[in-house]
C-alpha cells in the first residue's frame, strides 16, 4: 500500500477528533533544531477544511486497527473497513515534509489499539523519538494517551509531546457501559490523573533544576461526544467544570456525534449531527474558562438543556435582570464580563479608555462591544440609549431576533423540524 | 505665523515619512497630502515640497516620539505598514496630537485620531496572523520558496517568525503585491525589492507532497458537517491563490503557482 493511500485511510479514521490546536506552549527558535511553536495565544491555523474546522496539525492515526469494539466508532473491531498502519519512519518523514512547507504546525498522533495499549504506545513513542531526536523537530506534538497504557510509557510519551489527551468520549458511565464495553470510567480517569500529577511534579522539578526534561508543557485536554447518548447539557457542563477543577485540563472539546454506524443503541444513520448543541456547549465552555461563570449558574435542574435560540450568556442575563443595567463608567471587570456583548478584550479596553475619557454608546462600538446586544444591559452616565424600547417580557424575543440572523439557515431548518415534532 | 498647506513629496519609506514630519515642523507647513510616486499629478492650488530623506532628521523625529512613549513608536511603525487610505495623513495627525497632548489619548481606542489608525493596525494584525499559517512553501531542490499577496505590507513582520521556524534552511518569500522579497540563508535575512519573480516548476517530489497535502486536506473534512460559509469566513478567497491545496490537481507543467495577473485585478480594487 503506498503512502497516499495510507494517509487517506488514516486521516479518514482520525477526522472525528475535534481537538486541533497548537496552543499552550511558546517555544521559540532553538539552535540546531527545526521549527518553533508560534507565540500567538490561539495557536496557528494553517487551513480550513470544507466543514469550516481549522487545520493546524497533521491529524492522523498511527493505525486504524483496533482491538476494541466501541459501538460509536468507525474503527471498531467488528466494522468492515480498510485497515492501514504507518511505520514510525513514514510518519516522521511525512510530518517533516509537511512542516517544512508550512502546511502544518505539528503532529496530532492518535491510534486505534494495535494489539494492546502498551504496544500501541510504544509504536507512537518510536515515531515521536525519530521526530524529536533524529530530525530535531521543535514544532508542536499532540499525542493521545491510550487508556490502559502503563504509567512508564505515558511518562515517556509526555516527555516527547507538548500536549497529551485522554478521550472521555461518552459523558457518563452508563453510556460507556452500553456503547464502549472495553472502556471504563476508571480506566480513562486514571491516566488523566497520572498526567496531572506528573505535570505538577515536573513543574516543581523545573524550579529546582533548570534542565529537567519538560513533561507535556501544554497540559492535557479531552474530548466528549455529544448526541450519541441521552445525557443532558447540564450533565456535560458539570462534567466539564469538574474536569477543569480536578484534573486541570486546558481544554475540553465537544464533538457532535456523526452517525457512522447502524446500531440499535445509537441514533439513526440519517440523524443530522447536533451542531447547534455543540456550538452552545462551546459557548458555555468559554464562559467557564474566560468569563468567570460556573456550570451551576448556567443550567439548572429545571432547565437542563440550553435554549437553542439564545446564547448561554444572554440566557443567563435574562434570568438575572436584577443585576442589570450595569454602569459602564463604574462597573468592575468581573461585572462587565457578564454583560452580553462584552468580552475579555472589550472589557479591558473599557477599563483603559474610561480612565481618560467619558464613554458614550458610540464609543463602545469602537471599543469592540457588540452594542446591539449590550445596550439592553448597560448605562452610560445613568442613561440607556435614547429611543431603546423594551420590557422584561419582550427582551427575550428581541435578543432572539438578533441571534436568529447569525444562525446558519441549515440549523434553523433543523430547529423548525424539531418545532413540528414537539 | 500661520501654517501653510502644502503637498509633501517623499520617497515612500518610513524614514522618508519621518523626514516629512521634520520638515513640516521646520517650515511650519501642514501636509495637505502626501505623494510618494515619482510621476505625481500636482494640483496648482497647493505648492509641493519635495522632501529628501536624511536619516539624521528621521532619527530626531523617531527619538522624540520614543521619548513621549515607546508604544506610540510601535503604533506609528505598524501603522505605516498598513494599507489604510491616506495613511500618512492619519499618522501625521496622530503624531501631531502626540506632540500637543502627550500619549494619554492612546489609552482610549475610541479616540477620533487614534481610532482609524488602530482599526487599520487591527486589520494588519489579522492578516499577519492568518498569513503565518497560510503561507505555502515549495521545495526547490533544497531551497524553500513561497509567495504571498497581502493587502498590508506584512512581510517585515513575518520575517522573524519564519526565520525562527526555518533557522536551518534557506528560504525566500515573495510579496507579489508590494514586490518585496525576503531572503534568508545561514542565519541572515534581508528584504529586497524586485519587480517580478519567476519560479521554476516544482519537481516530482514537490508535486507528490502537494498531492499528499491536498488529499489530507480533502479527507479531513467531515462531509456531514459541510459548511462553506464558515470556511469562507475564516479563509477568505483572496488568500487561496497561493495555497497549494486550492490549486487544481497538477498533472502537466501548469503546476506553477498561478500567474500574478490572475487575481491582481480583483484584489487591488477592494478596500480594507
Amino acid at each position: 500500500m503506498d503512502l497516499l493511500e495510507k494517509l487517506t485511510i488514516l486521516t479518514d479514521a482520525a477526522k472525528y477528533d475535534a481537538a486541533c490546536t497548537s496552543s499552550g506552549v511558546h517555544r521559540g527558535f532553538q539552535p540546531g533544531k527545526i521549527g518553533n511553536t508560534t507565540s500567538s495565544i490561539a495557536g496557528c491555523c494553517h487551513s480550513f477544511s470544507g466543514d469550516g474546522r481549522c487545520i493546524t496539525l497533521l491529524k492522523v492515526l498511527l493505525s486504524n486497527c483496533c482491538a476494541y469494539d466501541c459501538k460509536y466508532c468507525v474503527n471498531r473491531r467488528s466494522n468492515d473497513t480498510r485497515r492501514a498502519t504507518f511505520t514510525p519512519r513514514e510518519l516522521a518523514d511525512l510530518t517533516i515534509g509537511f512542516y517544512r512547507r508550512n502546511y502544518i504546525e505539528g503532529l496530532f498522533l492518535s491510534s486505534g489499539v494495535l494489539g494492546n495499549p502498551d504496544y500501541t504506545t510504544e509504536q507512537m513513542i518510536c515515531a515521536l523519538r525519530i521526530l524529536r531526536e533524529e530530525y530535531r523537530f521543535n514544532g508542536y506534538i499532540h499525542a493521545k494517551a491510550i487508556p490502559g497504557t502503563s504509567p512508564e510509557l505515558v511518562q515517556q510519551l509526555g516527555l516527547l509531546a507538548d500536549r497529551l489527551s485522554v478521550n472521555i468520549e461518552l459523558p457518563s458511565q452508563e453510556g460507556l457501559q452500553t456503547l464502549a464495553p472495553d472502556k471504563t470510567k476508571q480506566a480513562i480517569l486514571r491516566p488523566m490523573g497520572f498526567i496531572r500529577d506528573q505535570s505538577a511534579q515536573n513543574k516543581e522539578e523545573l524550579v529546582k533544576y533548570r534542565h529537567t526534561p519538560v513533561f507535556a508543557p501544554a497540559g492535557q485536554s479531552t474530548q466528549l461526544i455529544v448526541g450519541a447518548t441521552k445525557d443532558t447539557d447540564r450533565h456535560i457542563l458539570h462534567l466539564t467544570q469538574s474536569l477543569y477543577d480536578r484534573y486541570h485540563l486546558k481544554r475540553v472539546f465537544y464533538s457532535a456525534y456523526v452517525p457512522v454506524v447502524e446500531h440499535s443503541l445509537l441514533p439513526a444513520l440519517d440523524t443530522a449531527p447536533p451542531l447547534l448543541r455543540e456550538h452552545r456547549l462551546y459557548q458555555a465552555d468559554w464562559l467557564l474558562r474566560f468569563y468567570g461563570f460556573r456550570a451551576e449558574e448556567l443550567l439548572s435542574e429545571e432547565q437542563p438543556d440550553f435554549n437553542p435560540l439564545l446564547d448561554p450568556k444572554c440566557n443567563w442575563a435574562i434570568g438575572h435582570l436584577e443585576q442589570f443595567p450595569v454602569e459602564v463608567m463604574r462597573a468592575d471587570y468581573e461585572m462587565l464580563l457578564r454583560v452580553p456583548g462584552i468580552g475579555p478584550i472589550s472589557a479591558k479596553r473599557i477599563l483603559s479608555a474610561r480612565r481618560t475619557s467619558h464613554l458614550r454608546f458610540e464609543d463602545l462600538k469602537k471599543l469592540g462591544v457588540v452594542v446591539k446586544r449590550a445596550q439592553y444591559f448597560l448605562t452610560c452616565y445613568g442613561q440607556m440609549p435614547r429611543g431603546l424600547r423594551f420590557s422584561a417580557d419582550t427582551l427575550q424575543r428581541q435578543l432572539e431576533d438578533i441571534e436568529q440572523k447569525r444562525l446558519p439557515a441549515q440549523e434553523l431548518q433543523q430547529l423548525s423540524l424539531f418545532d413540528c415534532v414537539g | 505665523m500661520a501654517w501653510t498647506d502644502v503637498i509633501f513629496q517623499y520617497d515612500g519609506t518610513f524614514d522618508g515619512f519621518l523626514c516629512c514630519v521634520f520638515e513640516s515642523y521646520v517650515h511650519k507647513e501642514f501636509p495637505i497630502a502626501f505623494q510618494s510616486d515619482e510621476e505625481c499629478f500636482v494640483l496648482a492650488l497647493y505648492s509641493v515640497r519635495t522632501v529628501e530623506t536624511i536619516s539624521a532628521h528621521a532619527q530626531r523625529v523617531y527619538r522624540s516620539l520614543f521619548k513621549l512613549s515607546p508604544t506610540a513608536v510601535q503604533i506609528v511603525r505598524r501603522g505605516f505598514l498598513t494599507c489604510m487610505q491616506d495613511k500618512e495623513q492619519h499618522l501625521y495627525a496622530l503624531i501631531q496630537k502626540l506632540y500637543q497632548e502627550g500619549c494619554s489619548f492612546l489609552k482610549n481606542p475610541a479616540d477620533e485620531v487614534y481610532y482609524p489608525v488602530m482599526k487599520a493596525i487591527r486589520h494588519l494584525n489579522g492578516e499577519l496572523e492568518k498569513l503565518r499559517g497560510f503561507v505555502r512553501f515549495s521545495d526547490y531542490s533544497g531551497i524553500l520558496g513561497g509567495e504571498i499577496q497581502p493587502k498590508n505590507r506584512v512581510l517585515p513582520l513575518l520575517r522573524k517568525h519564519f526565520c525562527d521556524r526555518y533557522a536551518n534552511e534557506s528560504f525566500f518569500l515573495y510579496d507579489r503585491a508590494h514586490h518585496d522579497l525576503l531572503l534568508y540563508s545561514g542565519g541572515r535575512s534581508r528584504i529586497v525589492t524586485v519587480d517580478s519573480l519567476e519560479l521554476h516548476p516544482p519537481d516530482e517530489e514537490e508535486l507528490y507532497y502537494r498531492k499528499l497535502w491536498k488529499r489530507f486536506f480533502e479527507t479531513v473534512e467531515i462531509k456531514e458537517r459541510h459548511n462553506p460559509r464558515c470556511q469562507n469566513s475564516f479563509l477568505p478567497n483572496r488568500y487561496r491563490n497561493t495555497m497549494t491545496e486550492f490549486m487544481p490537481e497538477s498533472d502537466e507543467d501548469s503546476s506553477l503557482l498561478p500567474s500574478p495577473l490572475h487575481r491582481l485585478s480583483s484584489s487591488s480594487t477592494d478596500k480594507m
